[in-house]
């Protein structure tokens, strides 16, 4: 879609959600129907993998996520048209700095949390001492 | 389509690389506008970590009462992901009609992306109003607590994209294509994609993983 590997001097920064595309309006309604598309392959596997017994229970959590993560890769490239372009580095620097917090929140959050439930005395003994 | 025209640059004794074209001079307002706005919505994403963490964090401390197995209506849920993928699709054919400047079109799919919005927000009100009728509401346990303001702050999201759906199209109406109305058509069309992009969160870990677990 990007034609910026041609001319790297010329090249000139896209704000994110725009598209840099060569072809008409066709091709842009054709971009979005994949997208369409490979959104619903992937939303309709994840309801089908939660229901189902056709797999091994333990790996569906995982599944899941992985779908999951797909689909909004899915998502970024096909709807919100970031590309890993020249004219989209900054839009890409940004989102990877939102993702890295996104998951210290998160997986810090369980990790300390499981920590503090793994270390705190049951609750029976805690009433037994308030005796 | 959207590529920016750049301004014509100027020698200027201050750049270091006067004579090369790019680089040099502010960037446009389009993009100034878009990644500020780019911003305000990855600081909402990590908002969202925020709930998302909680609800990982208190997802068993149902204090007694149902779990997510017990009543999440997976059908409902799968209907709603529909209604807002098919309105993220319909968001984006309004930002190729804006940007082909065809009033008629561009009026067309942001109607559809409303009423697709809407029926979201219908079948959410509604699995909402159902789990506090049947005593499920948020003050039920701490894990209802955490589910209700994390599926309900994404609702007030789709209701505030809603509002700005109506305002996008009314301003289209009396003030055409100009290139101010354009600059918060780019704001909206990023904002609605990524309330889509939040969704896939939501529907994977609280309903998929809460039923399935």
């Amino acid at each position: 879609m990007s034609n910026a590997h041609h001319e790297l001097d010329d090249c000139i920064d896209l704000a994110p959600g725009d598209e840099h595309v060569e072809g008409g309006i066709g091709q842009r309604v054709i971009g979005y129907l994949t997208g369409l598309g490979l959104a619903i392959l992937l939303t309709a596997t994840s309801f089908f993998v939660a229901g189902t017994d056709l797999v091994w229970q333990p790996s569906i959590p995982v599944a899941l996520i992985v779908l999951a993560i797909a689909q909004m890769g899915v998502h970024l490239v096909f709807f919100l048209h970031i590309t890993t372009g020249p004219d989209n580095t900054n839009n890409v620097l940004a989102l990877a700095f939102g993702v890295l917090i996104v998951f210290l929140v998160i997986g810090g959050s369980l990790w300390i949390m499981a920590n503090l439930n793994h270390n705190m005395m049951p609750m029976d003994e805690i009433m037994q001492m308030q005796r | 389509m959207s590529t920016v025209a750049f301004a014509e640059t100027h020698d200027d004794p201050n750049t270091l690389r006067a004579s090369s074209r790019s680089w040099s001079g502010p960037a446009s307002k389009r993009i100034v506008t878009g990644y500020g706005f780019w911003i305000f919505i990855l600081s909402d994403m990590v908002m969202f970590s925020a709930f998302f963490a909680s609800y990982a964090v208190l997802v068993g401390q149902t204090a007694g009462g149902p779990s997510g197995r017990d009543l999440f209506d997976l059908r409902s849920v799968a209907m709603e992901t529909g209604f807002l993928l098919a309105s993220s699709f319909t968001c984006g054919l309004a930002t190729i009609s804006a940007d082909a400047r065809q009033t008629t079109w561009f009026q067309l799919a942001m109607a559809v992306t409303c009423v697709f919005g809407l029926a979201f927000l219908i079948l959410e009100g509604r699995e909402f109003a159902a789990l506090v009728t049947q005593g499920a509401g948020p003050t039920r346990s701490a894990f209802l607590s955490a589910f209700f303001t994390l599926v309900g702050c994404h609702g007030l999201h789709v209701s505030a994209g809603i509002l700005w759906l109506l305002t996008m199209m009314a301003q289209v109406f009396t003030k055409g294509f100009r290139p101010d109305i354009q600059r918060r058509i780019l704001c909206f069309a990023l904002f609605w994609h990524a309330l889509d992009i939040i969704w896939i969160a939501v529907f994977t870990i609280v309903y998929l993983l809460g039923s399935a677990a």
